[in-house]
């Protein structure tokens, strides 16, 4: 899933809140009071680590989830660096038509 | 007056540009191939019409090996123009025609004292992560990348 598609979700956010928050956190832990089922929980983290968002290890029984601010720095950048982009063609385009 | 960032959102750029020049000139220097070109920073090999592919190449010294293929989406006389492309070709040996393209929108509108050009290219929640971050990568300068964290993306 693509990364920004990947943010369009209110219960995928609330979960890179609280990793970004809290550090590692296990299904079990992020699962609790979210009012959304274990399952749905586990489905979404694996959304989220499809989109280089976050990793997963196990530990023991337990798998344990942790953001990965790397892949959202470079898409965040990417993002201003077409941005960029533009602004310094309207600038081009500004200078090329008001002469 | 400076191109002002509006509308935030993970799947598209946007930018209010304000030209004292008459419509009529900015239309041909946006629909003219060769005058866009010109500004753009690129060489094109043909005219922009509707449905038509137009292919070319960076003119920034350095980058004179990467491919730009302009699809012109459709032409409004004097008021709007559209194309879809690869945003940001930066391997010449990568063959980028399989991945999705980006559309970008010229809407041009008259003003007091010239006119207003809405620059908008979306798209970009469909372009894959890896090909986001190699981009980034074969970009060498000229950009203040600014890392944003999480949580203002969340907020």
């Amino acid at each position: 899933m693509p990364v920004f598609a990947a943010l369009a979700d209110a219960t995928r956010l609330r979960l890179l809140k609280r990793l970004s928050g809290e550090g590692s956190l296990s299904i079990t832990r992020l699962s609790e009071g979210a009012g959304v089922t274990r399952q749905a929980i586990t489905r979404h983290l694996y959304a989220l680590g499809h989109a280089g968002l976050v990793r997963h290890r196990r530990k023991g029984r337990e798998q344990i989830w942790d953001l990965d601010m790397k892949r959202l720095e470079k898409a965040r950048q990417y993002l201003d660096q077409v941005a960029a982009q533009w602004d310094a063609a309207a600038l081009r385009l500004k200078a090329f038509v008001e002469e | 007056m400076m191109a002002t960032q509006e509308a935030s959102s993970t799947d598209r750029i946007e930018k209010r540009v304000e030209l004292r020049a008459p419509r009529a000139r900015v239309w041909r220097a946006i629909s003219d191939s060769q005058q866009f070109a010109a500004w753009f920073g690129i060489r094109l090999d043909g005219p922009f019409a509707e449905g038509s592919t137009v292919k070319g190449s960076i003119t920034s010294k350095g980058y004179e090996h990467f491919k730009v293929e302009f699809q012109v989406q459709k032409i409004e006389a004097e008021r709007y123009f559209a194309y879809r492309w690869h945003p940001y070709p930066s391997d010449p040996k990568v063959d980028y025609s399989t991945e999705p393209t980006t559309l970008v929108e010229f809407t041009l509108e008259e003003a007091d004292g010239g006119c207003v050009l809405t620059i908008v290219e979306s798209g970009f929640d469909q372009i894959p992560i890896a090909r986001r971050a190699e981009a980034f990568r074969n970009n060498d300068g000229g950009w203040t990348g600014q890392v944003k964290n999480i949580t203002k993306y969340v907020a």
